[in-house]
């Protein structure tokens, strides 16, 4: 019997508790318990599900479902469970090298090498792209007053070829071993003459699956912003989120194609002996080089534009003021948007190109800068005059702006080709994106659960608990990372597992303290939804407007129905429902409601990614009866779904009359919150607008008025 | 915005269906940005051929010695009468919804994609066969490889996608979806002759002539 024609490469020591088994040690122990959490885990899901008697509500509500709310939920809650694993990783890496000052530590180099991979590889693509994802997929329509994305099935099948992704990596902690190569996976060494095992086909496979999803969702979320905006909505009056999301949408549909394209050619090298990157023959990995900062300095963007759309959103509503120059921050996303194709070199200054030719890319990397700038005086002058609330959003906020300033100019200093030479390679550059990316981007995130939180589930989360997960937060980004600064012009090496250089030893016990106030901050931010949970009923602001909010999202009930809005809204200015709730004329009833076509749901989205994940690891295992028949049924799905003519649903105007008409109601009997208040449990999600406390009766209880004919 | 305003890449239905011209603005918009994304994976792919056509020789066979600038000339004028073909199809969809008509330019669009992906692969059989020049030959022919590779892999799948809507003209007529499915796929179809001459150029007549 040939198994390995059933099973590939697969041997009984591929599985990680082979390892321990074999040889055993506190490295391979870890890696067995990481093994055993993922298994563990999965069977507690599995055996949850069951005892609850969950596994039909999963399906028939969630994975099957095509709306783009539960789509924006479902990315959220991968980010989520893929953030705990990584954010793990990190504390483990910082506790080896803190053992590791003089001596081994207690890492194998090997297991060291994949747990850098593995946190890069997540963070970028596990994390930060499905919480953006995520968070643009539930709340763009809804700024932008329409009932979906453009197309509602395919974004699913983007949600699903993420989750395929995400699972092969989670896959990877069980079976066989992950890359040492980096996120960024540089050969030659992750050839197959350097690398020859299955770590780095997991590494392409998951990232590959991940970037087809993300294309996809770009040019779903640019046709839907183009074409889907409500009457009166020009795209000067768009909210800045939906900006941002616009501009991070095309972004995405140039920038991930050379990704898509470099991980080809890294297969067909490894697969089939082709030269693209190989050392001889003609293979030259500066190619690779290219191709992968093409993708992956615009990537940078991708992630701190929406981010920067949340800060935008936040620093307005919590300051009680309309955002200052608005077109300057439209404008300057703009700009950052096209600037980010013109860097990607800088990310290889020291390989040897001409000196005129790191000018040239260090210039347009400070360039950058300008219009980053706009954008913090924009977001100080809006606080200017306003009435600040110091929510736990608002302090995320305060903390972006004195930490990302100092991350930005670090980030100058590395843009000047003379600095990089010398500190290239070194815990300062592990230093400087970090800064970036988590006070810019996880804390943005963190930021926009906070505020988004209510519209999406109906209830605020615990104040207090989320302050207090921010205190830890906050702090502990600056333990963790600007010792690591210091260390690098001490001339640390990144991505090392062990040195010998006991003047390391206080820099990295700051750091390691750093971890694990974030580790802490992690822990009340989980307590802090279940805490919220268990305390909806006092949470609960079902009314829809719990921040005196200025954008459509604000202006449904919470969570909002499956259609969004009853009647679609016209709007004739810049913060529409704002403009509305001063004008006292916010919660009228419509004159007319009319049917609504919904899709149906569809097995088709799960079926695809669970298809795409067992090719991936077929692929990864060279499993070649499996790639096939996957493969095939990939495409037996998309053309048996192309036949089915039965797609849409209608929902009766009466259902939406009598939903919106409650709604309504309840609205506009409601005795409203002052600003004050806001955190109490008076706040039932009615804001009282600022411009108008003090005077009763402002908001009308008329009768219906027409708002849209 | 009135129905004459509303225009679109490819045929336009303004004047014979309006409904499905209506319906049509979102989804050719969406798969025109899908095109462009496409685009720029094979631009990505023209340029890393750029580099390697003149840097990734290494030890083996030049561009001017293994390529048949005859055999590409024909596979060329092949995909262009196809899509002239397609273009008939269309305005038979459009002007007479005559299922037969569309079938049989629809078909003869086909044979002639056949008749190319056929052709290109006897190059490669004669490339690897005659001048010893396979893709792991060198980092030049891994990118030769690739670059038509990819181009003979999405006019294969526009082969595939083509024989579908035969079935679904067949089956469901002319109704809205079909033939907004066959407005895109001959976008799609009219971009790889785009793309192919972009390779005939760059890739053909720069190799012979280098």
């Amino acid at each position: 019997m040939n198994w390995e024609l059933i099973f590939g490469q697969i041997k009984w020591t591929s599985f990680v508790f082979a390892g321990m088994i074999e040889n055993p040690s506190l490295s391979e122990a870890i890696a067995s318990g990481a093994g055993s959490i993922a298994v563990l885990g999965a069977l507690a899901t599995v055996i949850l599900l069951t005892v609850k008697g969950w596994w039909v509500p999963l399906w028939r509500d969630w994975l099957t479902s095509v709306d783009h709310k539960k789509v924006g939920i479902m990315y959220i809650a991968i980010a989520l469970v893929m953030f705990a694993r990584a954010v793990i990783e990190a504390a483990l890496m910082r506790a080896q090298q803190l053992a590791a000052t003089e001596g081994a530590g207690f890492l194998s180099a090997d297991h060291f090498g994949q747990l850098f991979s593995t946190h890069g590889t997540i963070m970028i693509f596990f994390v930060a792209m499905p919480f953006i994802t995520g968070l643009m997929n539930y709340v763009m329509p809804l700024q932008i007053g329409a009932r979906d994305v453009s197309f509602p099935l395919l974004n699913a099948i983007s949600l699903m070829l993420t989750m395929a992704g995400a699972i092969l990596i989670m896959v990877s902690l069980v079976v066989g071993q992950f890359s040492t190569g980096g996120w960024s996976a540089y050969p030659p060494f992750t050839g197959i003459e350097f690398s020859p095992g299955e770590g780095v086909d997991y590494w392409i496979w998951a990232v590959s699956l991940g970037s087809i999803g993300s294309t996809l969702t770009g040019l779903n979320f640019a046709v839907t912003i183009y074409k889907k905006r409500c009457p009166g909505m020009t795209l000067f009056r768009m909210p800045l989120f939906t900006w941002t999301t616009l501009c991070t949408s095309i972004l995405m549909i140039f920038a991930m194609a050379p990704l898509t394209a470099a991980t080809v050619m890294l297969a067909l090298d490894r697969y089939a002996g082709f030269h693209f990157f190989t050392n001889g023959d003609g293979g030259n990995m500066m190619n690779y080089a290219n191709l992968f900062w093409l993708f992956g300095h615009p990537e940078v963007y991708i992630l701190i534009l929406p981010a920067f759309g949340v800060w935008s959103e936040v620093v307005a509503t919590f300051s009680s003021k309309r955002i200052y120059g608005y077109t300057s921050l439209v404008y300057a996303t703009m700009c950052i948007a096209v600037l980010s194709f013109a860097v990607w070199l800088h990310h290889f200054f020291t390989m040897g190109q001409s000196a005129n030719v790191n000018a040239i890319f260090g210039i347009a990397t400070m360039i950058i800068g300008v219009p980053t700038g706009v954008k913090v005086y924009d977001w100080l002058l809006t606080m200017v005059g306003g009435r600040i609330r110091f929510s736990t959003a608002m302090l995320y906020h305060i903390n972006f702006l004195l930490t990302f300033i100092l991350g930005g100019m670090t980030g100058v200093l590395l843009a000047n080709p003379g600095v990089d030479f010398q500190v290239h390679n070194t815990l300062f550059l592990v230093a400087h994106f970090h800064n970036m990316i988590i006070p810019g981007v996880l804390f943005g995130m963190f930021a926009a659960v906070q505020f988004w939180f209510p519209k999406v589930f109906g209830f605020r989360l615990h104040e207090g608990l989320g302050r207090a997960s921010f205190w830890c937060f906050a702090p502990g980004f600056l333990l963790a990372f600007f010792p690591l600064y210091w260390l690098g012009m001490m001339g640390a090496t990144r991505r090392t597992y062990m040195w010998s250089e006991p003047a390391y030893l206080p820099w990295l016990a700051l750091a390691m303290l750093g971890a694990a106030l974030i580790l802490a901050g992690f822990a009340l931010m989980v307590m802090q939804i279940v805490v919220s949970v268990r305390q909806r009923a006092q949470l609960a602001a079902p009314l829809g407007d719990p921040w005196d909010g200025r954008a459509l999202e604000w202006s449904i009930p919470s969570p909002p129905p499956a259609w969004n809005f009853a009647v679609l809204p016209a709007v004739s200015s810049q913060d529409p429902f704002y403009e509305a709730k001063k004008a006292g004329i916010a919660y009228r009833s419509p004159t007319t409601y009319e049917d609504i076509e919904v899709p149906r749901n569809t097995a088709t989205a799960p079926l695809i990614g669970l298809f795409a994940c067992a090719w991936a690891f077929a692929l990864v295992w060279h499993i070649w009866w499996l790639v096939i028949a996957s493969f095939v049924l990939i495409w037996v799905v998309v053309i048996a779904r192309s036949f089915a003519t039965d797609t849409e649903e209608t929902i009766p105007a009466a259902t939406v009359k009598a939903a919106n008409e409650a709604f309504l109601a309840a609205a506009r009997a409601a005795p409203g919150v002052s600003r004050d208040r806001e955190m109490t449990s008076e706040n039932r999600g009615r804001a009282l607008p600022e411009s108008l406390e003090g005077r009763s009766g402002a908001i009308s209880t008329g009768p219906a008025v027409e708002v849209l004919s | 915005m009135s129905l004459s305003e509303r225009l679109h890449p490819g045929v336009n239905l303004a004047g014979t269906d309006p409904e499905s011209h209506v319906a049509a603005e979102e989804v050719l918009f969406g798969f025109w940005i899908f095109l462009m994304s496409d685009l720029v994976l094979f631009a990505v792919l023209f340029a890393t051929y750029a580099a390697m056509s003149v840097q990734g020789i290494a030890e083996g066979p030049r561009p001017a010695e293994v390529f048949d600038l005859t055999a590409a000339f024909l596979e060329t004028l092949l995909l262009l009468f196809s899509s002239f073909a397609f273009g008939f199809a269309m305005l038979e969809m459009k002007y007479r919804e005559n299922r037969r008509g569309v079938l049989v330019w629809l078909l003869l669009t086909g044979v002639l994609g056949a008749a190319f992906v056929g052709m290109e692969l006897h190059d490669y059989y004669v490339m690897i066969t005659e001048h010893a020049a396979p893709p792991q030959a060198s980092g030049f022919l891994s990118a030769y490889y690739l670059l038509t590779g990819t181009h003979a892999l999405h006019v294969s799948s526009g082969l595939v996608w083509m024989a579908i809507m035969a079935v679904q003209i067949a089956v469901l007529g002319f109704s809205t979806p079909v033939k907004l499915r066959l407005m895109r796929l001959a976008l799609f179809w009219h971009m790889l002759d785009v793309v192919w001459i972009g390779i005939f150029t760059f890739v053909y007549l720069f190799g012979v002539a280098s």
